[in-house]
């Protein structure tokens, strides 16, 4: 079956070099807290797949590194994604595979809120709003079809 | 009213495999020498039962029953019928599951289907010949206890524009409250006594209402206010006529009397009146926070204004979803968390 693409011919970008974080010493403390910053945050969410194309995140463009927010000592983290085209019916899912991956990547005491880039959407509000609601999230993680669908996205690719 | 100085935790009960969305007292325990008892519900699909063991030095609280193997999805909210004898859960598996508690063994006894959907919320009528159950379908559903442990759905109400998040009667008269992601609480009252059931008021953000999602609502024992919590960080206090309300039988209009912003700065998800006039509400930062009735005022206010009482911040790990006091003489809160744990605690007045 051929299916029309909400975007069919997106931009792509370069990928950021990717740098090595700097790893504390063998004398530091294994157990002391480690802060998180927007690099590594970054890390966790740039190689998501976008769910219509096969490119990431990144060369698509939806997420920088500046647009992650981050607060470590009250453990808030804001993602702002910016979807291809406004009136993508992918955004949710999008914002599905940030949260999940962010989700099964960081400590739980971190409260993430993801929302689209402000005027990049048609339905901004709406799309915000049911991002960010826990109860709407944790029903869509019960249907089968649409966790596949995120799984897909945030599997690791071997290039 | 002796004011409370402190929140002692009594006992973190683990049990649940995930979040622990909700959690309801059995409300005939705490009394006459029954102990205390609740129903717990949780994203791993199952409704544990806890009991207070007062002879116990050491664990002090014991999970007695785990009912399992029913829904097949997220349970997210349960209700006993005020005799205790019936426990009722709803779950995203779209169904409403009866449970009978025979001599401490639960029997699952009737499945209520009717719902598109996620079914969000459950609430039995004062006197337990009614219930009421809510979901993502936007719609409330009022079932008729029959005999046999039948129960028929007797009306469907449509209005809200989003999924309704909680359904609550008003503890004494016959009105339905509920609560929605469309940012509105509508009340709803059987205009003909034959199940004609229709929206008698909206409180929505034209009459000082909630600006996002309100997720619970709890009225004062009198059942002359209510309160309101809502992702837009705020709890509202809302008002009717008392007098009115009992000598008429028409309904009586609800309004704004005060709004509580300022405390908590993420989503409240659970607001719970006390008997004694105490306000507990748990949200997404963490933190359970108390409210009382202001009583000095400065006469500038017009109407009641409300205080903070005590916070207590990192009460979980996670997100919290449910405070609820329990019934009883003592001041027993339970709270459920995001990180799969109960907590018990005291509210003390002792330094």
């Amino acid at each position: 079956m051929v299916s029309e693409l909400i975007n069919a011919n997106p931009v792509i970008y370069e990928k950021k070099e990717r740098r090595v974080r700097s790893v504390p010493t063998a004398a530091a403390d294994e157990y002391a807290v480690e802060p998180i910053d927007q690099q590594e945050i970054f890390d966790h969410i740039r190689d998501i797949k976008d769910p219509e194309h096969p490119y990431s995140l990144e060369e698509l463009k939806v997420i920088t590194e500046d647009a992650i927010e981050v607060d470590d000592g009250r453990g808030y983290i804001r993602v702002t994604f910016t979807p291809t085209v406004e009136h993508c019916s992918m955004a949710t899912v999008i914002g599905l595979c940030l949260r999940v991956k962010l989700l099964r990547s960081l400590p739980s005491r971190y409260k993430v809120d993801i929302r689209v880039a402000p005027g990049s959407h048609a339905t901004e509000a709406a799309v915000n709003k049911q991002l960010n609601d826990k109860e709407r999230v944790a029903a869509a993680l019960e249907n089968t079809s649409l966790l596949d669908m995120v799984d897909e996205c945030i599997s690791p690719s071997y290039e | 009213m002796e004011l409370a100085k402190g929140l002692r935790e009594i006992q973190k009960l683990e049990g649940h495999s995930d979040r622990v969305w909700s959690l309801a007292w059995n409300p005939v325990t705490g009394v006459a020498g029954i102990p205390l008892s609740f129903a717990s519900c949780s994203g791993d699909k199952t409704v544990r039962i806890w009991e207070h063991n007062p002879s116990s030095s050491t664990s002090s609280w014991d999970c007695k029953a785990v009912l399992d193997e029913t829904h097949t999805r997220t349970v997210r909210s349960c209700a006993w019928s005020p005799s205790g004898k019936f426990l009722a859960t709803a779950s995203f598996d779209a169904t409403t599951a009866i449970w009978e508690n025979v001599g401490g063994d639960y029997e699952c006894v009737s499945t209520l289907e009717g719902h598109e959907n996620e079914v969000k919320s459950v609430s039995w009528n004062p006197s337990g010949s009614l219930l009421a159950t809510c979901g993502r379908d936007k719609t409330v559903w009022i079932w008729e206890v029959q005999p046999g442990n039948e129960f028929d759905c007797v009306a469907v109400l449509q209005g809200h524009t989003q999924d309704v998040k909680m359904v609550q009667w008003h503890p004494s008269r016959n009105l339905i409250f509920s609560c929605s992601y469309d940012n509105t609480v509508k009340i709803w009252a059987d205009e003909g006594d034959d199940d004609d059931w229709a929206c008698v008021q909206t409180l929505g953000e034209t009459n000082n209402g909630h600006s996002s999602t309100v997720w619970a609502l709890s009225f004062n024992d009198g059942g002359d206010k209510m309160v309101t919590c809502s992702d837009d960080l705020t709890l509202k206090i809302w008002g009717t006529d008392n007098e009115n309300m009992q000598s008429t039988d028409d309904f009586v209009p609800w309004r704004h009397l005060c709004t509580l912003s300022g405390y908590h700065d993420r989503t409240i998800f659970s607001v719970h009146w006390s008997r004694d006039n105490i306000i507990a509400s748990g949200a997404a930062d963490d933190t359970i926070r108390f409210f009382v009735e202001n009583d000095d005022k400065d006469g500038l206010v017009d109407g009641p204004s409300y205080k903070l009482l005590l916070k207590k911040e990192k009460a979980h790990d996670m997100d919290i979803n449910s405070v609820q006091w329990s019934p009883g003489e003592d001041r027993i809160l339970a709270s459920a968390a995001d990180d799969g744990t109960i907590k018990i605690w005291e509210l003390t007045s002792a330094c």
